[in-house]
Parts: C-alpha cells; sequence; structure tokens
C-alpha cells in the first residue's frame, strides 16, 4: 500500500492529449513546466529581463535572481507576512505570488524604500525607536506601512494595528512598531517632531 | 526554502480561450486567481497542477458594477480587498462586508478574490498538514490516499466548507455566473457546493466562475458572526450569516446560513421558519439559536473540540441576529 501511494507521489506529470494539440499548432499552449521563460520586472525603479521556470515564485526570484535579500523568506504559506512587497503599491505577499504573474508590473522591495543615501522617515523612524528586535519582520512591515501611510497620512492606532495584523513580530510586542509609524505619519507633517513622551519614558507625565 | 512543484503556466486573454485551455489540459489543470489559497497547497504538496490557467489578464472578470436598487455584479477576479472597500457593499451588504473583513488578513485580502474565496479549497485537520506529516500517516482521501481518519469508516471525505463569503451569498441568494466551454450559465450560489469535501465544488473543472449577481439590497438586513481562534487572521471554526427581510416589524422573510460544520454551506431552515411571521425578539431568537444547534453537526476535523463548536452556534446565531435589531433582550 506504502509503495503505492509513493510512485503515485513522485509520479512525473503526464504529457497531455491537450499539449499534443498544441503542438500540432491549434491554440498557443501554456509554458512548459521544464523550460524558462523571459520575465519583464521592474523592481525599485530598475528594470529587468530575467529567464525564469514558471513555478518560481516572486520571492525566489527577487532573492535569488536578483540578490535583493532584503525581502525575507518566512513560513512561506502565506502566514508571516515578513516577504511582503509592494506590487503596483499595494502590498501583498510575494510567497505567494506567480513571478510570471508580476510581468511587467512595478515591484518595490524593502530596498527601494530608502532615497539614495537618505534612509525612509519609517527606516528612520523604525531605528531610533528600536522598533525592531532581530528584524526579521521588519522588511515587511516596513513596506506595509508604506502603503498605509500613502492611504491614510494620519492613521489612528486602529488603522495601524490592521494594516499590519499580517505581519507577524514575535521579538517587539507590537507597541514600538506602531510607535515607530505614528513617529514618521508625524514627521510628514512636522519633519523635526520628536518622539512623544510615553514613547521615551513609558508614561505621559 | 519551500518550492513550488514544477508546472506549466499561462494566462489567456479571454474567458472563451481560458475555458477551451482547461478543457484541453483536463482535470489537472487549475484556475490561479489570487493564488492565495493555491500557491500555498501546492507547495505543501496537497495540489499538484500540471498547468496554471491564470485569470489576471482575462478582461471583464475584474470590478464591481451596478447599485444597491438593481443588485450587483462583482467580477469573480475582484479582489477581497476592492470589494470590502466598495461603497455598495458596506452600506447595504452589510453581512457580506463583515465577513469580507474576517477573510485572512489584509496583505492576503489584496491578492484573494472572491471568486477565489468562493471556490476555497475544504479543509481539515488531516489535510492542510505538510507532505511530511500528511506521508507519516500514509494521507488520507482527500489527498494521496484512501481512508478518512476523521471517520475510517466514512465513504465520503469528511473535510469543512471554510470560506466566510459561501454562507453570506448563500444568505443573500445571490446567483453565480459559470463560464463553460459551451457558453455561460446561471446558478444560485447554494448549488455551487455539494457535501463531498473531495469534489465540493458542483461545476465543471472546466468552467470558470466569471461573476456574483447580488439581489437589489431592498429592505434587506444582513450579518455575519464568525467563530475563530485567533481575532486576526484564522479560518472559520464556524460562520453563521444571517440575512432577512423585514414588512414594518415582522420578519417577512428569513435565511441563516452555518459554515465550517460541515462540507458545503448548511441551510437552518427549522430556524429561519422559526423567525418568520413575527418580530424580531429575544424569544425567537432564541429559538432559532436552539434549531439551527440541532443542525449543526461538526466532526473532530478542525479546531477546537467538537462540542463546544457544536454549542457556540447557539451563541453566534443569537449574536447574528441580535446585529439586526438594536432592541431586543434575551431570556
Amino acid at each position: 500500500m506504502a509503495r503505492l501511494v509513493k510512485r503515485r507521489v513522485n509520479a512525473r506529470p503526464r504529457r497531455r492529449a491537450g499539449i499534443l494539440a498544441r503542438q500540432a499548432g491549434r491554440r498557443p499552449g501554456p509554458v512548459d513546466p521544464h523550460r524558462r521563460v523571459f520575465l519583464r520586472l521592474h523592481v525599485n525603479g530598475a528594470d529587468h529581463t530575467i529567464a525564469v521556470a514558471p513555478h518560481r515564485t516572486l520571492l525566489e526570484i527577487l532573492r535569488e535572481d536578483l540578490g535583493l535579500t532584503g525581502t525575507k523568506h518566512g513560513c512561506e504559506l502565506g502566514e508571516c507576512g515578513t516577504c511582503t512587497v509592494l506590487l503596483d503599491g499595494i502590498p501583498v505577499l510575494s510567497c505567494l505570488a506567480l513571478g510570471l504573474e508580476c510581468d511587467d508590473r512595478p515591484v518595490v522591495t524593502v530596498e527601494g524604500l530608502a532615497d539614495g543615501p537618505t534612509p525612509h522617515p519609517l527606516q528612520e523612524a523604525f531605528t531610533e525607536l528600536g522598533a525592531a528586535q532581530c528584524g526579521y519582520c521588519t522588511p515587511g512591515i516596513l513596506c506595509a506601512a508604506k502603503a498605509l501611510l500613502e492611504a491614510d497620512p494620519d492613521p489612528n492606532r486602529d488603522a495601524i494595528r490592521e494594516a499590519l495584523s499580517g505581519n507577524l513580530c514575535r521579538c517587539t510586542g507590537y507597541i514600538k512598531i506602531f510607535e515607530a509609524v505614528e513617529l514618521a505619519a508625524k514627521r510628514r507633517r512636522e519633519p523635526r517632531a520628536a518622539p512623544s513622551r510615553e514613547t521615551l519614558f513609558g508614561r505621559r507625565d | 526554502m519551500m518550492r513550488l512543484p514544477p508546472c506549466g503556466y499561462i494566462a489567456p486573454a479571454t474567458l472563451a480561450e481560458a475555458t477551451a485551455i482547461l478543457r484541453d489540459e483536463g482535470p489537472e489543470a487549475a484556475i490561479l486567481a489570487g493564488g492565495t489559497d493555491l500557491l500555498a497547497k501546492m507547495k505543501r504538496r496537497q495540489q499538484r497542477p500540471s498547468t496554471l490557467v491564470g485569470l489576471r489578464r482575462v478582461v471583464g472578470l475584474r470590478g464591481v458594477r451596478g447599485g444597491p436598487r438593481s443588485g450587483l455584479r462583482i467580477g469573480a477576479m475582484t479582489t477581497l480587498a476592492e470589494l470590502e472597500r466598495h461603497e455598495a457593499v458596506r452600506a447595504h451588504y452589510p453581512g457580506l462586508h463583515q465577513a469580507l473583513r474576517s477573510i485572512a488578513t489584509p496583505l492576503l485580502r489584496n491578492a484573494g478574490t472572491i471568486g477565489g474565496n468562493l471556490c476555497l479549497d475544504t479543509r481539515c485537520n488531516y489535510y492542510d498538514q505538510s507532505f511530511e506529516w500528511r506521508r507519516a500517516i500514509n494521507f488520507c482521501m482527500k489527498c494521496d490516499g484512501d481512508v478518512c481518519w476523521v471517520a475510517p469508516g466514512s465513504d465520503v471525505c469528511l473535510a469543512v466548507a471554510s470560506s466566510d463569503a459561501a454562507p453570506v451569498l448563500c444568505a443573500f441568494g445571490a446567483r453565480l455566473v459559470l463560464a463553460g466551454p459551451r457558453g455561460e450559465r446561471t446558478i444560485e450560489a447554494k448549488d455551487l457546493y455539494r457535501r463531498d469535501g473531495i469534489r465540493f465544488l458542483a461545476k465543471d473543472p472546466a468552467e470558470i466562475l466569471a461573476a456574483v449577481l447580488l439581489p437589489p439590497a431592498g429592505r434587506l438586513r444582513s450579518s455575519y458572526s464568525k467563530l475563530r481562534r485567533r481575532g486576526s487572521f484564522d479560518f472559520p471554526v464556524l460562520g453563521v450569516a444571517a440575512c432577512l427581510r423585514f414588512d414594518r416589524d415582522v420578519v417577512a422573510d428569513a435565511r441563516l446560513w452555518l459554515t465550517a460544520v460541515s462540507m458545503a454551506p448548511v441551510q437552518a431552515e427549522e430556524a429561519e421558519r422559526a423567525l418568520v411571521g413575527r418580530p424580531l425578539t429575544g424569544a425567537s431568537i432564541d429559538e432559532a439559536a436552539e434549531c439551527a444547534w440541532a443542525r449543526a453537526k461538526p466532526v473532530d476535523n478542525t479546531d477546537f473540540t467538537v462540542r463546544w463548536r457544536k454549542e457556540m452556534t447557539r451563541h453566534h446565531v443569537r449574536q447574528a441576529l441580535g446585529a439586526l435589531t438594536s432592541s431586543v433582550r434575551f431570556a
């Protein structure tokens, strides 16, 4: 029984009638699983054309083909959020995005947040307030927070909590992260704004 | 890195092309919408499609048309986030809005689609596991094996329906447009589901769910109540969708659907009968909760204990119906 099951599991994909029909020239067919295809990606403002196999995820392409290892791989099943990138300006999980589905669409990763040598206000605030401990969740949180601030320049705590609810952090307890996002939002209005007393001293008085 | 199994990919530009490809490729091809369910399942080797047919480029599948007076036509590729933000959905179909907001996380809702959620794979403790875990128990009948570990005597797979949107759309009496190689057909939302954890969709593999048709909002009042372990991010362990139409104070029409208690969404008809023809009061809600409790028959294949899940049906029916009236006191 066990052997029977194993054989089914390891069987190579069978050739199907559809593929034969396509070879006869009836209709353009799917990309062959074992062949690479060219993919155009716009990552952080730069254009790349790379050859990828159809089953590669955006996360694998970013990290392995483009060397952009700022985007982290965590659970790879859509549960932890550390692989979050901005696709068309919207935060999505790159572990669950097929590379070929991102053809010709702008992608922004954590490497693309800074403006040359100047860090993004969110990055400044995270550093200043120590909103990271191990830092593994930080790239995903920065991308999700950037999208939030672009949609809502002055989010309240609940809005931040909700926007980051798909990004797990097992170190900080989130408070410092929320405070850093609030500080970054405040600095968009007043560039010299200081962290609140509660953030610095743990109490308001 | 957890890799996807090698597979082909094609992104057709029209529905006709897509259905023709699905017909040619046979049941081994899979439809790729948002990918949030399918790609994770492929990584764990729960599904191994030969070809992914991506619907992203198909024109006309995305967006919402119509209004609350005429009813809404929701393209199946509309993302859950877009739908959640839609003004008419928020204001006139609150039950759907609540259900959408309870699905996964904002990041997943940005990618996941309404069509994908309606066709969500059924879930089970013995199926939603890594390949190595499932191999260690010699697999189950839903994937690679031949026995149901929840009920080894069962002929049918007992994996549970876990879509949050499905019970709400059933309660609204929504209709679904299916596009197939031989043209389009429209079915009732409830007729999409079958009580079989493996073949849980009553549609041909070559058919594509193209649109959801919501009826005019009229005087419908709706709500959704969901039980899950984590408030921020979990599949339903129980979901109760209620949709009532009032004639002055009296309930003229009631629909109450439960999810995650069976392989398909379940209609609690006795509970509906207990509500119709009288005002919505604490007494009628208690009666409906009792009827719905009798109707819920969860099996031991998701989170929490079975008895408690069944017990919570009463509570969540009260919560869903209680939300539809502001002046109800419970007995």
